[in-house]
């Protein structure tokens, strides 16, 4: 199992829908922020797998900028939380109508 | 034994992700999030991959799920600990959704058979282990193929790390206040550094006076 | 190509990295008492056992037989899983790091638990994930200071790790390996402290600021948060913390050991290169050890200002002038 490339690529979609699913239903702002990071984790996952089964690095690159596209997501993301948390005390993202404050 | 190693690695990862998605408090999601990217780092190593590994250790775990952190302590977001239910939208289209979704990308992911020997690149394990690692394989295709997307990943973290201090910087408003007439200031007659300084220490309303 | 003895080689190799992280705390803290007490013209502690000895082992079995108390209103999950998050990557750092070189006894024997080709990065990683332990116990605990003491070690670590790792980039560089084996034998001739002098000193600093220890020690600032964020730690769980503050201090000396002042590198006997390189190895991180002590005893606790403005204005553009340096180095001299 361990040698197949099915393996891997079969858990990544499992935590890339697990991640999209929370996206989707959890109104928690941060929650939403932390489903992010795991779609972007079983897409790591298969690209890291595809890298090693095809030989190629192109994989492993995209799993490294993907890190740094992670932290500058989450970088923005927690600054706009933050920036919530001074103008409107609120943080379930149904609530957040308004564009401008 | 790799077989074994590789089902439980994917099973936790499962349940933790599972955690991350369903627990009540974002803390707990976190800190299961935390054992996913382990998960995801051990099926890493099993695939011969320690380098990206360990990167992935250092960077989800070791600071962007720290910063999580560290912002929910900050915000005190426990206190909003009374997340309401679920739209009927969101019960409606994203169950089905998420069960399309899964469906789909298993369905992908299990039809994906391991690549026939014409298609390899030139990066076997042999030629790695002669290289020294997975790290230098990659670095040798970082300054070769993909260096373009290597500095734009590097411009787009500034500008990142730019964007973040200037969203989450406190608006202050003593600068603000002091703003129009600084730059009258510094439009009109030249004045003494002296005095410039001095009308800075002023509160606003007697600088208005002074003009 | 594995047979029996590897297994119980690898059986003791580990039982050793086990005693080290049990037994090492116990005697820096007897040394750090008896140390600070020198510095301050006091005595320290000598009532236990002959010349004060024994004060650990007593402060140990008290530590066992105290009561373990959980605060009330807080997360109980997280509040057991801190301690765990404090000791188990501190435990993983003591298994790469290499004590001596390779030596014959019957076979070829190398003085250390694994040699990892990403050592380094494992090191970094757990080193990281120090910060867990303070963030949870901090946010379960359900008390202002502990939540203070887990705002300020988060912080700090962060913002030290980048340094920390700056510096270590300048030694990778120069090695050009991640394995610590290969770093310290790439010492041969001539110490990584002589060409990176500066990344010397930013990684001792950035050390001791990992650690949190004086003068960088304002996640438990006793004088202002009583202690941080393991202020409702008691018992065993407390004992827990103290012991992976210890093994941290005694990974980081190693650390200096093996990525600056050449490891097992030194003037040996022929035929005692073993036992002349662990000698060597723990000689020179015992110095570092030594150094710990010394600044707890002679330098005041930094402003929380001072201490974000010394790692953002000071350590991080010190080290990318030494990366600089030490690319044109490696250039000209290579």
């Amino acid at each position: 199992m361990a040698d197949y490339l099915n393996s891997y690529l079969f858990i990544g979609a499992i935590l890339f829908t697990l991640g999209a699913f929370g996206v989707l239903v959890r109104r928690n702002i941060i929650v939403v922020l932390l489903s992010v990071e795991l779609m972007l984790q079983g897409v790591n996952l298969s690209l890291g797998a595809f890298s090693t089964f095809y030989h190629d690095m192109g994989g492993y690159m995209l799993v490294l900028l993907s890190l740094a596209i992670a932290a500058a997501e989450a970088v923005v993301g927690l600054a706009i939380l933050v920036a919530l948390s001074r103008h409107v005390d609120e943080f379930y993202v149904d609530r957040l109508k308004s564009l401008r404050w | 034994m790799s077989d074994l190693a590789c089902t439980w690695l994917g099973l936790m990862a499962t349940i933790f992700g599972l955690g991350t998605v369903l627990l009540r408090s974002p803390v707990h999601s976190a800190l299961s999030l935390v054992m996913v990217v382990f998960h995801v780092a051990g099926l890493f190593v099993l695939m011969g991959a320690g380098f990206l590994a360990a990167l992935q250790v250092i960077v989800y775990a070791g600071a962007i799920i720290v910063l999580f952190l560290f912002t929910m302590m900050l915000l005190n977001l426990e206190q909003h600990d009374n997340e309401p239910h679920m739209h009927r939208y969101q019960k409606w289209l994203g169950f089905p959704l998420g069960g399309a979704l899964l469906i789909e990308a298993t369905w992908i992911a299990l039809a994906q058979a391991n690549p026939s020997e014409t298609l390899l690149g030139k990066y076997s394990p042999e030629r790695l282990s002669e290289l020294g690692g997975t790290a230098f394989g990659i670095a040798d295709a970082m300054f070769t193929s993909y260096l373009l997307p290597f500095e734009v990943a590097g411009v787009l973290l500034l500008a990142a790390s730019v964007a973040a201090l200037s969203l989450a910087r406190k608006p202050d408003e003593d600068i603000m206040k002091a703003m129009p007439d600084m730059v009258s200031d510094a439009a009109g007659s030249m004045t003494q550094p002296s005095v410039q300084e001095s009308k800075l220490n002023q509160s606003p309303t007697e600088r208005g006076d002074n003009h | 190509m594995v047979d029996g003895w590897d297994i119980v080689i690898l059986a003791i190799k580990g039982l050793v990295v086990l005693a080290l992280l049990a037994l090492a705390p116990m005697i820096f803290v007897l040394a750090e008492r008896k140390i600070l007490g020198r510095i301050q013209a006091r005595v320290g502690p000598n009532r236990v056992g002959p010349r004060g000895y024994l004060q650990t082992f007593a402060d140990a079995m008290k530590l066992g037989a105290k009561e373990d108390l959980i605060p009330p209103g807080g997360d109980k999950l997280i509040f057991w899983l801190a301690p765990l998050f404090m000791a188990v990557p501190a435990a993983t750092s003591l298994s790469v790091l290499p004590i001596g070189p390779e030596v014959e006894i019957g076979r070829t024997i190398g003085l250390w638990v694994t040699d990892l080709n990403v050592g380094v990065l494992l090191i970094l990683a757990m080193g990281s994930l120090a910060a867990y332990g303070p963030v949870m116990s901090g946010w379960s605990s359900n008390s202002k200071y502990a939540h203070f003491g887990a705002l300020r070690s988060s912080a700090q670590v962060i913002s030290y790790e980048i340094s920390l790792g700056l510096a270590v980039l300048a030694v990778l560089m120069y090695a050009g390996s991640f394995s610590l084996v290969d770093i310290v034998n790439s010492q041969k001739q001539m110490w990584h402290i002589v060409p990176q002098i500066l990344g010397f000193f930013i990684f001792a600093a950035s050390a001791v600021a990992e650690t949190n220890r004086p003068p960088f020690d304002l996640p438990e600032a006793e004088t202002e948060i009583v202690a941080g964020y393991h202020v409702e730690y008691s018992g065993m769980r407390w004992a827990m913390f103290f012991l992976a503050e210890y093994a941290n201090m005694f990974v980081a000396s190693m650390l200096v050991t093996i990525l600056y002042l050449g490891g097992w590198n030194g003037w040996t006997i022929p035929g005692l290169e073993g036992i002349m390189g662990v000698m060597w190895t723990l000689l020179k991180a015992f110095f570092f050890i030594f150094v710990y002590f010394w600044l707890r005893a002679v330098l005041p606790r930094l402003r929380y200002d001072q201490l974000m403005g010394f790692c953002w204005k000071i350590l991080l553009p010190a080290g990318v002038l030494n990366l600089f340096l030490v690319a044109i180095l490696r250039t000209i001299w290579s």
